[in-house]
């Protein structure tokens, strides 16, 4: 399901960046993945594999334990477990890729949620002999939820199904019809073997039968400089630059990240929440003035007029604007183990660079990961679940809905009294 | 119409971008940020990203230099140029200092790796900094590779890997009581060869030992060591002279140096593509401890 594009020479262009998390359940071969997806693109250091080499070879191992690389810390290698997100780099003369490899054990799933929040795709791995179990469901509905763009079905250890096409059609089409449930823009099937490096990065001459690229070869190629949001001029204002200096008086900058649109000189321009409208006098960087500034830039917006900004306020267009509004319609995903989500319940949250407290006012459903379906009967939300809560906080959000904006959409839920990010939530409505 | 495509920004920019987000994020939102300044090439990156997040105001924190004592002179040379240069207000908190008053005691084998974090925290308590900007790196080692961007200390100045803050989207959780603190790595994401393609295309200046150069050195497990003050040689042990360069600069009496012949930044970013081995790898006896030795340094409070 890849757009095929016809990229120029590597050396004539910049090179664009991949972000992409690995998700499913636990075992199923995500390290060994990415470990075999580093070993196969040599990006691996000599020294890296001694050392795994050597853990393998003192542990006993059979054949060195690729997910050695990943799986970093004491407790990991231990347990044989992945318990937190490790961050991987490697590059092609295609791309530079930044790899987050997640934990399948549900009781890190919140760590999952953390290295998916930011990935461009993801790759679902699921054990060919065991199928999708829930926590396959559960990731690939959080993939879902995060709005994940691209979504890639890894059937892993084919070599212990004899490569068996019937196995890996059966996995293909009941997670294809579980997806089509969810909101997934793009998918697609690889059958894999992470441990032997099959259709890992070449080709595997043990089934004939799949016609489609390799793993790496997708990864080389899809296509996602159209998932930026470029209509959308949101600007979250971070920081204003006022220098206290003799040698430049009078400057006052609004710096922040674009978060999606295109911003120029000369643009009409309206601030959220006072609803004042000015003109764009410059964009700036560190380098100079630049005509134009779009997501992912850091720069800082120079208004025509006088007007008071500041942190948290955002800079929007005045017939495109975000919405301003106190209740707050969000699905949120659980991540403390302490304390339930409650009704009635007070906490901090963190939207775009806006800080405020809300209260939760309700609880429509918590939803059943298996089936989908909703219980209105829940009356709280624990560890991992996910329901779709109403919120009312103390200063309006600068809202727009998940769906069309992953930054502007967004936002954490802290407890005030541990100061823990217990919540990640996607809003739905904002009023 | 411009086409879709060109607004596509490069890797290094959207690094750079991301940096200087992550740095306005602390600026806004902590109260005393810190940025330790070693005179390392990570730390001369980071402190030029800090430039040009606040530019044309003034980098709006002080930098700290955790002296073991163990120095490169070419290097405290380049950090006292810069910190003048750049109008900064230095806070040196001295391994040699809290050796002489009893705070800490000199380790077995005379590394000072360990040692300097109980004066690192002392410093931070004393100033109260409640954020510290590190330039470590994830790509450098696989405890690095765990942590957060905004990575949560407790009293005690210490990181506990299997429990870690969520952090989603660029959403980063810097709230903490009295006496925590919150270590930022702006560089998170960054590796050594974007680093150094980031010297280039920026040209900064490095102090002179990440080029290659003659020195008499000696040859350990592998690696060369500068015969220094801070570094002898074992009986048996063999001074010869070498074209060398070093990858890193941590404590003089523990960073080896590298065989080079790049004496230009072009051939180092040559040189850095093509090499089979982590910088940490070829350059840290500290590292060689045990496995887990980053983790566990990093546990007690160490960056
Ligand atoms: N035969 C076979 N074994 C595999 C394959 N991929 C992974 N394994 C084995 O499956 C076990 C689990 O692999 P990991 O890579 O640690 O699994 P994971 O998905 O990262 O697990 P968590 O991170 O803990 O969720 C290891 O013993 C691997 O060697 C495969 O393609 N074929
Ligand atoms: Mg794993």
């Amino acid at each position: 399901m890849s757009t095929e594009i016809v990229a120029p020479a590597p050396e004539a262009r910049a090179m664009d960046l991949l972000r992409f998390a690995t998700a499913g359940s636990v075992d199923d071969g995500k390290s060994t993945l990415i470990g075999r997806l580093l070993y196969d693109t040599k990006s691996l250091f000599t020294d890296q594999l001694a050392a795994v080499e050597a853990v393998s070879a003192a542990r006993g191992d059979e054949y060195t334990n690729l997910a050695l690389l990943t799986d970093g810390l004491r407790a990991e290698r231990e347990q044989g477990i992945t318990i937190d997100v490790a961050y991987r780099y490697f590059a092609t003369p295609r791309r530079k890729f930044i790899i987050a490899d997640t934990p399948g054990h549900i009781q890190y799933t919140r760590n999952m949620v953390t290295g998916a929040s930011t990935a461009d795709l993801a790759l679902i791995l699921v054990d060919a002999r065991k199928g999708l179990v829930e926590q396959s469901r559960r990731h690939a509905f959080l993939c879902s939820l995060l709005r994940v763009p691209h979504l890639v079905l890894c059937v892993n250890k084919m070599d212990l199904v004899d490569w068996s096409q019937e196995v890996y059609e059966r996995i293909a089409d009941e997670f294809t019809a579980f997806a089509a449930k969810l909101d997934v823009p793009d998918l697609t099937v690889v059958p894999v073997s992470a441990l032997r490096g099959d259709n890992i990065v070449t080709r595997s001459d043990n089934m004939p039968w799949y016609e489609g690229p390799s793993l790496l070869h997708h990864l080389e190629r899809v296509h996602i400089a159209s998932d930026r949001n470029l209509v959308d001029v949101r600007f979250p204002v971070q920081y204003v630059i006022r220098p206290q200096s003799t040698t430049v008086t009078d400057y006052r900058g609004y710096a922040g990240q674009v978060a999606s649109g295109v911003l120029k000189p000369g643009d009409e321009v309206m601030v959220l929440p006072s609803g004042f409208t000015s003109r764009i006098a410059a964009v700036e960087t560190a380098d100079g003035p630049v005509p134009e500034a779009f997501p992912p830039m850091s720069v800082t917006v120079r208004l025509a007029d006088e007007i008071d900004i500041s942190r948290g306020d955002l800079i929007c267009r005045p017939n495109n604007a975000p919405a301003v509004a106190q209740d707050i319609e969000a699905m949120v995903c659980w991540m403390d183990e302490t304390a339930p989500l409650r009704v009635g319940a007070r906490y901090a949250i963190k939207h775009t660079t806006r800080s405020a407290r809300a209260i939760v006012r309700g609880l429509h459903y918590r939803l059943d990961i298996n089936s989908l379906h909703r219980d209105e009967s829940a009356d709280e939300l624990r560890l991992n679940e996910i329901g779709r809560v109403r919120l009312r906080t103390t200063v309006p959000l600068l809202a727009d809905e998940y769906r069309r904006n992953r930054t502007t959409g967004g936002f954490v839920i802290i407890d005030e009294a541990t100061n823990r990010t217990v919540g990640a939530a996607m809003i739905v409505e904002a009023n | 119409m411009t086409t879709p495509a060109a607004y596509q920004v490069s890797h290094l920019d959207a690094l750079e971008a991301e940096s200087i987000f992550v740095m306005r994020e602390v600026v806004a939102e902590m109260e005393r940020p810190v940025m330790l300044f070693s005179g390392g090439k990570d730390s001369i990156v980071m402190l030029r990203l800090a430039q040009k997040a606040f530019a044309p105001a003034n980098v709006p924190f002080p930098v700290m230099h955790v002296d073991t004592g163990h120095n490169f002179p070419e290097v405290l040379e380049y950090r006292d140029q810069r910190v003048a240069e750049l109008g900064l207000q230095l806070v040196v908190a001295s391994v040699p200092e809290a050796l002489a008053s009893g705070m800490v005691r000199e380790s077995g084998d005379g590394m000072r790796n360990r040692i300097q974090t109980p004066v690192l925290l002392d410093a931070v308590e004393k100033h109260r900094f409640d954020a510290l900007f590190g330039g470590a790196r994830r790509d450098e080692e696989k405890a690095r590779a765990k942590e957060r961007v905004f990575s949560f200390r407790d009293e005690f100045g210490q990181w506990d890997p299997k429990n870690q803050r969520p952090e989603l989207w660029s959403l980063y959780n810097g709230r903490h009581h009295p006496g925590e603190s919150i270590r930022v790595f702006p560089l998170s994401n960054w590796t050594e060869l974007d680093v150094w393609h980031y010297i280039a295309r920026e040209r900064i200046p490095l102090p002179s030992i990440y080029y290659a150069h003659e020195r008499e050195v000696i040859e350990r497990d592998g690696m060369f060591y500068a015969v220094n003050e801070f570094f002898r040689p074992r009986a048996g042990e063999e001074r010869f002279k070498a074209q060398v360069r070093y990858r890193t600069v941590g404590d003089a009496s523990c960073t080896a140096a590298v065989r080079s012949d790049a004496d230009t930044v072009e051939k180092v970013i040559e040189e850095v593509a093509a090499t089979r081995i982590t910088e940490r790898g070829a350059t840290r006896g500290d590292d060689r401890v045990s496995e887990a030795a980053m983790e566990d340094r990093k546990r007690e409070g160490y960056f």
